[in-house]
């Protein structure tokens, strides 16, 4: 990769960070989050780190279909769910599904999602890494890669309608950029002044096409410029930068100042998804450049150098988290597969005759086949 | 009592009185608001309910068409217009892969209750790329409803039920059917979704239409009285869910089956009717089951050769005499 995307010299947007390679926060930009905040967003990151390992193996071998891991980017869906308020709605793209478990969405629940059993609340009807929890305000990102974008201005929009004070926040990788719905959201949210935050998390990298080859523009938050809309360029490994950027473009939509554009410059340090390998289309030492820069290991050191955790803590923590995620599993695992004949609800909000038809069908085939 | 009003007057007094009712229903779409609509639906809906509930849009059919969805999942009730359902097809995405699914994908969790309207199919000489006839695509989509009112009642009650269902629901308008002038009935008025209803009866063919075909098998539905040939006329109303019962019913009453409605001839509506009616009426068929469509062909601009692509009553007249010709009685 061109040394020069490592820099942090743009001459469009600068970009904003707080964490010190000596582990302590920039006084001119450090949010002020509390001790007990900072643990709160290094325990989620660990155990997202911990989960998505985990997650990742089980579908190696071959016990759950599909996985998109956040590797690398923990510090933006984190902080985004230590930021937000439990009525702000949160359109996630794929790699920020770990939002809703900040909020209060259970483990359990979010891993028998990938597994698509009985115990999935989506009963087995969408992929993984696409979850939603209508409890924890989280609406499923599409599959399409942009839709997601005008929802979230649309739901702010319906929030200032309802004058609820709630806010819309909406993701996209790099690639999404590309896309009309990137267009037309950041458009209808410019001329409407919606309260909400478009973030997009420059991973630098749509699966095999680097950001070079998916725009011209040196960076992607100078985009937001030719729609009115302030842009703001931020260090994605950074929870601390993320959060007090997030903080306060939330503030901004809260108070009727209109939306703020995010890009958050991070590295997706292992592949797309399941379904691809990165070793085949990008060098090592671009990894290993973007490994020393790893979010985790950065606010692991400004806990270390506050004071706020030791290597004993952290071992605890880890045996701990990882203890958690085994029992998870265990749990889930156990759980059948959804009810055959559930397949036809939730097509329309009431069974219709031609479901009915359908279920008819259905059971005159007589039950499922069995593998093996 | 009933009052006469236009199409246009029917849709329009549908919105309004929803949105009178039901103050999660809105109006969003390009020139409905100070413009009053691209063909005056929206006519006065501005200066009555204020810009908050009747949104003017900049130009991005999958842009409002996804804000309306996102607006719908968050508990409003938009009422989404497009200036023509050809437009739609850049919208595309968000009403196959979102309105459409969000129910069924997030496990019950989130509903769209959305409505998309506008007109739909040819105009006059508008060419091929205003021509489509888009209820065939969204009519083969669960989770849609698709609906395509032939007279200004119908218009009426099929779209206030459209604005309280909780499902997403396309109403397919036609531009020249705007002008058209019909009995409303008083006070309030909803026809149910699913419904056909037999606007013709008659004893020798059964002629099957929606939308603005319904006036043209009533044409020649009246020219062929004159032949001795008594056509009964089933209006669908709505395409999805289909009334499958009223057009057996019908066929079991006439022995012959002619639909007619614009779009091409391969897949679609017609071939849904056809495989129905075979399967469920098949003993009471006495000959083959026609369809009058559009011509396999994209559009031409061409007067002359519009109206020579579209179904006209003489090709119904045709198609009925050969059905006709090929019975046993």
């Amino acid at each position: 990769m061109d040394p020069e995307l490592l820099r942090d010299d743009d001459p469009d947007i600068a970009l904003l960070t707080v964490l010190r390679d000596d582990g302590s926060a920039d006084p001119a930009t450090d949010p002020g989050m509390s001790s007990e905040t900072l643990l709160r967003g290094y325990r989620e990151m660990r155990r997202l780190r911990l989960l998505d390992a985990r997650m990742i193996l089980l579908q190696r071998q071959g016990r759950v279909g599909f996985y998109g891991a956040a590797h690398g980017q923990e510090a933006v869906p984190i902080a985004t769910g230590l930021a937000v308020r439990p009525d702000d709605w949160v359109f996630p793209a794929l790699r920020e599904q770990s939002v809703m478990l900040v909020r209060g969405f259970p483990l359990t629940t979010f891993i028998a999602q990938v597994f698509g059993n009985a115990g999935d609340v989506l009963k087995g009807r969408q992929m993984p890494s696409h979850q939603s929890g209508r409890a924890v305000h989280q609406v499923s990102w599409s599959s399409c890669i942009g839709p997601q974008l005008p929802h979230a201005v649309g739901a702010a929009w319906a929030m200032r309608a309802k004058k609820t004070g709630a806010v819309a926040v909406a993701f996209s990788g790099d690639g999404a950029t590309s896309q009309g719905d990137f267009h037309a959201a950041m458009n209808f949210a410019g001329v409407w002044r919606a309260p909400c935050v478009i973030v997009c998390q420059n991973n630098h990298w749509s699966i095999s096409v680097p950001t070079s080859k998916q725009t011209a523009s040196r960076t992607i938050a100078v985009k937001a410029r030719a729609y009115g809309i302030p842009g703001v360029r931020v260090d994605g490994n950074d929870l601390l930068a993320v959060y007090g950027v997030l903080r306060d473009a939330l503030d901004r939509a809260r108070r009727g100042a209109g939306p703020t554009f995010v890009e958050a410059v991070t590295y997706r340090m292992g592949a797309h998804s399941t379904s691809d390998d990165p070793t085949r289309y990008r060098a090592q030492a671009e990894v290993d450049a973007w490994a020393k820069k790893d979010p985790l290991d950065r606010l692991r050191r400004h806990l270390v150098h506050l004071g706020l955790i030791t290597d004993a803590s952290d071992a605890a923590l880890d045996r701990e988290l990882t203890a958690e995620i085994a029992a998870a599993v265990d749990e889930v695992e156990k759980l059948p597969a959804p009810e055959r004949e559930s397949l036809l609800a939730d097509v329309y909000a009431e069974p219709t005759w031609n479901l009915r038809e359908q279920l008819g069908e259905l059971r005159r085939a007589g039950p499922a086949p069995t593998h093996g | 009592m009933a009052r006469t009003l236009r199409f246009r007057e029917a849709l329009r007094e549908a919105m309004i009185e929803e949105m009178d009712r039901d103050e999660r229903v809105f109006l969003m779409g390009e020139e409905v608001g100070h413009y009053q609509g691209a063909y005056k639906v929206s006519e006065g809906m501005l200066d009555r309910f204020g810009d908050k509930r009747v949104v003017d849009t900049p130009i991005a059919e999958s842009g409002f068409a996804g804000i309306g969805v996102g607006a719908a999942m968050v508990g409003l009730r938009p009422i989404i217009e497009f200036m023509t359902w050809n437009f739609s097809a850049v919208a595309f995405d968000q009403i196959l892969n979102n309105a459409a699914k969000v129910r069924q994908m997030s496990g019950g969790q989130f509903e769209c209750p959305i409505v998309f309207r506008g007109p739909n199919a040819s105009a006059r000489q508008v060419g091929s790329q205003h021509s489509h006839a888009m209820e065939h695509f969204y009519a083969t989509v669960p989770g849609l409803k698709v609906v395509a009112p032939a007279f200004p009642a119908d218009a009426k009650g099929l779209l206030k039920t459209a604005i309280r269902d909780d499902n997403p629901v396309l109403v397919m308008e036609s531009e020249t059917l705007y002008a058209v002038k019909g009995d409303v009935p008083d006070g309030e008025h909803l026809v149910e979704l699913g419904r056909a209803h037999v606007v013709r009866p008659g004893r020798d063919v059964t002629l099957v239409a929606y939308s603005r075909m319904t006036h043209v098998a009533l044409e020649a539905a009246t020219d062929l009285e004159k032949e001795g040939v008594s056509a009964e006329v089933v209006d669908l109303r709505s395409l999805r869910p289909l009334d499958e019962g009223t057009i057996v019913a019908s066929v079991e009453r006439t022995h012959r089956l002619v639909v007619v409605h614009e779009g091409w001839p391969y897949g679609g509506v017609g071939a849904e009717i056809a495989d129905r009616v075979q399967r469920l009426a098949f003993d009471a068929l006495d000959a083959p089951i026609l369809r009058v469509t559009t011509l396999d062909v994209p559009m031409p601009y061409s007067a002359k050769l519009e109206q020579a692509c579209m179904p006209q009553r003489d090709r119904v007249i045709d198609a009925v005499r050969r059905t006709l010709a090929r019975g046993t009685n």
